[in-house]
């Protein structure tokens, strides 16, 4: 475990909003680490998230659990500023990347979505080659020369862990991949814009149980690269791939989501302060 | 016990007998349908392929289009979809992408798709008098090509409004969604990805709507068609011959022309019209099966 | 695995002013471009009132509307659009006897009682017939549809309402009976199923439960195709022999609103008051066109937000 994520984990005792709120203000020597402070959502005039106060620490996996509806989803695309893109979505409390706060006027979220990626939860290539899908991110920010593009191509791809398997290919239309090798190129795609957290919604839930494998070796290799913010519903999954874990839930539909518990993964699977996360993960509900 | 037995198989008979008579019924709907699109395109085979030439297809009307061919008539007729597709595909396309990628869901958004609804509805005369008006008089462009493209730019728009939101609906958000998260701005998800995605079915209803217009007659007998014009028209601003015009002129305006050059043309029009019609479709549906969202 | 380190230079949020204002004049360009259709549609209202003023101040609408004959260039002029009124909605009634049952019974066919690769066939079909150009409707009806109304009732002419109206009726088969098709598609096969599972046959099935269902929809095709044949103009110019006077049969020539306009447009002066009456009558076109295709579309908004799911 990083020194980092130790500092988090440990010094940070769930709940010490004080702590939370210092760590927030200052800038990290390594960057990509979230805090969250008092961060509440609402969908028009429905409140569906409140108060979540939590550390994302840097180089290491998040995991976010919950049951359906508790609003994983919604609290990872405040991290990417996507909530902008719905009409009607209200973020409030204070959520910072390395220091600085990412809602804060002046922070255009363009720029905010090349440090932060994401990978979503069915396989989305573009409709293009496997090289367009892969430069389509460095071409955005105004790369263009070819040479840098086929190194930065190049080692997304190793990175993602599919290098091997297209590089004799990479004019191959994306649609003729498998669908677990779509989604590492989705991976491989998002890794090209040098992002520092890469944020993955249910990234396994549409591929067999190979593909998931796969997946889940290139997040353990990715870690080292960039901090990782997973939603899963698999607890498994969670256990093999997090360090840290945070349970969320809505005890009712007329109620706002919030955070149970967050901690070190080992544990909260083994020795969880609240009930209601134990009965979760044992699969009493959810 | 017997009784409403039978009672009840008798009703079920009758129902039963009910439904094979209103099958024929409108089995013979049908019938009629197909009898008659057969007799349109059977019709025109037959009376129009005899006055099918390379002549006929590539030489002047002479003889005060009694005899000679058609082709000053031809290229007019492309010339005028020519521009008009210039004009309409760029208007029409970035009005899909507004209702498609931009629009609010308000009360503004409402009456644009009810006026673009409406438009379609517009006769196509009420058109003729609207560019009469505006493009002919009052810009001063006089009948002309240009005249009678903006005239029927205004009638395609609605088709390629349509057309284009359909296709841009298509496109599953997923892949929006993906751009965006790689730090794209909207425009450039939308042109760079979304729009290429989406182009065959763009692409096919513009040449469906762009057929329609190359057939239609009363627009353009107002603001610009000629009667007859020895040559082609050599600028924008020119009158030119057009096909449906032409047929119109031949069928009703001048006797004794002889039938195969009345025929041909119109054989002309529709198979130009159809087949490019019946490709782009089939293109179309072609395409739909290939890429699976 | 190559650890590449990410460095902040170069990183600044927020600066991106010029992209910004790149995407703000594409947004507002797509904007104005979404706006043109009500930009055209009020223009089309507002010219055909502009220039029809002259008639309408100089002839009254009173006049044009009640009077009952139509001499544009007699002395003196009369010019009252009931004739061309009765002689469109004469047209029309022949159409809607031809598209209304025909077309709503081959909806019910093509959906209800017909297999897949038929309902594909005939797509192709009713692409084909809409794709066609009125013109040439109008010029195959000189050639058959003309002799054989003369033949068959022995009138002088064959130039007639019915003639007219039911070329006019096939023309708008394709409008009623796409989107007829489309309302009954859009019935969900629980509702049929439902219906079947209670003992009714297919046809029951369609009549007590499918058609029901669908009533808005196929209401809002018969309206689109009565549309398109009020404002269809080649056909009726070319078929109808264009008398302007108030019909007392189908057998009678009559002349249309749209006939009229495309007749005499060509040897009007523009800006004269014969030219601004022609206008007049674009007017009441368009009045009508778009009292019934608001109707429709009314109805179908009504249709596509009951199966919404
Ligand atoms: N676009 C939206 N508009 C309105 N409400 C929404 C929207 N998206 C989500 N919600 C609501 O917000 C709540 C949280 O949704 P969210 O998708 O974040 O849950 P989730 O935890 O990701 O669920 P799942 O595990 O099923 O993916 C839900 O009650 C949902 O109904
Ligand atoms: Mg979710």
């Amino acid at each position: 475990m990083s020194a980092v994520l130790e500092k988090a984990v440990m010094d940070v005792p769930f709940g010490s909003l004080e702590q939370v709120r210092s760590s927030a203000s200052s800038v990290e020597a390594v960057s990509g680490s979230f805090a969250l402070v008092d961060v509440s959502v609402a969908y028009g005039s429905e409140m569906v998230i409140e108060g979540v106060n939590m550390l994302v620490p840097s180089r290491a996996v998040t995991a976010l659990i919950g049951p359906s509806g508790c609003g994983k989803s919604t609290l990872l695309r405040c991290l990417n500023r996507m909530n902008d893109e719905i009409g009607g979505v209200r973020v409030g409390g204070t959520i910072t990347l390395d220091g600085l706060d990412i809602y804060q006027k002046g922070v255009d979220p363009v720029d905010l979505r090349t440090r932060v990626g994401q990978v979503f939860q069915r396989p989305n290539p573009f409709p293009m080659s496997i090289y367009d899908n892969v430069a389509f991110g460095p071409r955005t920010q105004g790369l263009r020369k070819r040479e840098e593009l086929d190194e930065i191509i190049e080692s997304s791809l190793r990175d993602a862990a599919l290098w091997e398997e297209v590089k004799n290919h990479l004019k191959k239309h994306a649609f003729e991949l498998s669908g677990g090798q779509q989604q590492r190129l989705c991976i491989a795609r998002a890794l090209a814009t040098k992002p520092e957290v890469l944020l993955m919604d249910e990234p396994a839930s549409a591929l067999d149980p190979i593909s998931t494998q796969q997946i889940e070796d290139t997040i353990a290799e990715l870690k080292n690269l960039v901090t990782i913010v997973i939603v899963t519903h698999n607890m498994q999954q969670a256990a093999r791939i997090s360090d840290q874990t945070a349970f969320m839930l809505r005890e009712s539909m007329d109620q706002p989501a919030h955070l149970v518990e967050v901690g070190d993964t080992k544990r909260m699977f083994t020795n969880p302060e609240d009930k209601r996360t134990e009965s979760y993960i044992t699969g009493r509900f959810g | 016990m017997t009784a409403p037995m039978s009672n009840r198989t008798g009703r079920a008979r009758r129902a039963r007998v009910v439904e094979g008579v209103m099958k024929v019924v409108t089995g013979a709907c049908v019938a009629m349908v197909i009898g008659a699109a057969l007799f349109v395109l059977g019709k025109i085979i037959v009376a129009g392929l005899p006055g099918i030439s390379l002549e006929f297809l590539f030489s002047k009307p002479g003889m005060g289009m009694r005899a000679g061919g058609i082709f000053p008539v031809i290229m007019g007729t492309l010339m005028l979809v020519t521009l008009t597709g210039v004009l309409v595909l760029p208007l029409g396309v970035m009005a899909g992408i507004y209702l498609s990628e931009y629009a609010p869901k308000n009360l503004m958004t409402r009456i644009v798709r009810l006026s673009i609804a409406n438009m379609a509805g517009v006769p196509s005369i009420v058109y003729g008098l609207f560019g009469l008006a505006v493009f002919v008089l009052l810009m001063q462009i006089g009948k002309s090509l240009l005249a009678s493209a903006l005239t029927l730019t205004c009638l395609t728009l609605p088709v390629i409004i349509t057309t284009t939101e359909e296709a841009l609906r298509q496109i599953p958000a997923d892949l929006r969604q993906a751009a965006l998260a790689l730090g794209a701005t909207r425009w450039r998800a939308i042109s760079k990805v979304v729009l290429p995605a989406a182009a065959p079915g763009i692409v096919t209803g513009s040449i469906l709507g762009l057929s329609r217009a190359a057939g239609e007659t009363a627009p353009i007998l107002v603001t610009g068609a000629a009667f007859f014009l020895p040559k082609l028209p050599d600028s924008v601003t020119s009158q030119y011959m057009s096909l449906p015009y032409h047929l119109y002129v031949l069928a009703t305006q001048v006797p004794n022309v002889p039938p195969e050059i009345t025929w041909g043309t119109a054989f002309v029009l529709v198979v130009g019209v159809s087949i490019v019609s019946m490709f782009a479709a089939a293109w179309r549906s072609a395409q739909r099966k290939k890429v699976k969202w | 695995m190559t650890v590449t380190p990410t460095t902040k230079a170069g990183r600044h949020l927020g600066r991106a002013t010029r992209r910004r204002a790149a995407e703000a004049v594409v947004r507002t360009l797509v904007y104005a471009a979404g706006l043109l259709s009500i930009v055209i549609l009020a223009a089309i209202a507002i010219f055909l009132f502009v220039e029809a003023r002259k008639a309408i101040n100089e002839v009254g609408l009173g006049t044009m509307l009640t009077a009952t004959s139509w001499f544009p260039t007699g002395t003196p002029k009369i010019f009252g659009f009931l004739p061309l009124i009765a002689g469109s909605l004469s047209v029309t009634a022949v159409a809607l006897v031809v598209f209304v049952p025909i077309g709503i019974g081959s909806a019910i066919f093509i959906s209800e009682f017909s297999a897949g690769w038929f309902k594909e066939a005939m797509k192709s079909v009713i692409e084909f017939m809409a794709a066609v150009p009125s013109v040439v409707y109008g010029f195959l009806g000189v050639a058959v549809l003309i002799p054989w109304v003369k033949a068959t009732f022995n009138l002088t002419s064959g130039m007639t309402a019915l003639t007219g109206g039911l070329v006019l009726g096939i023309m708008s088969l394709p409008t009623v009976i796409s989107i007829s098709e489309d309302a009954l598609h859009a019935v969900p096969d629980a509702l049929r199923q439902g219906s079947l599972a209670l003992g009714n046959t297919r046809w029951q099935t369609v009549y007590k439960v499918v058609v029901p269902s669908a009533s808005s929809g196929i209401f809002a095709g018969v309206m689109l195709g009565l549309g398109r044949a009020i404002g269809e103009t080649m056909a009726v110019l070319m078929l109808t022999g264009n008398a302007a006077i108030i019909p007392t049969s189908v057998l009678e020539s009559v002349r249309t609103m749209t006939g009229t306009i495309a007749a005499e447009m060509g040897e009007v002066v523009f800006g004269g008051l014969h030219y601004s009456v022609l206008f007049a009558v674009g007017l009441v076109l368009f009045g009508i066109t778009f009292a019934i295709n608001l109707a429709a579309d009314l109805v179908l908004e009504r249709q596509r937000k009951r199966w919404r799911r």
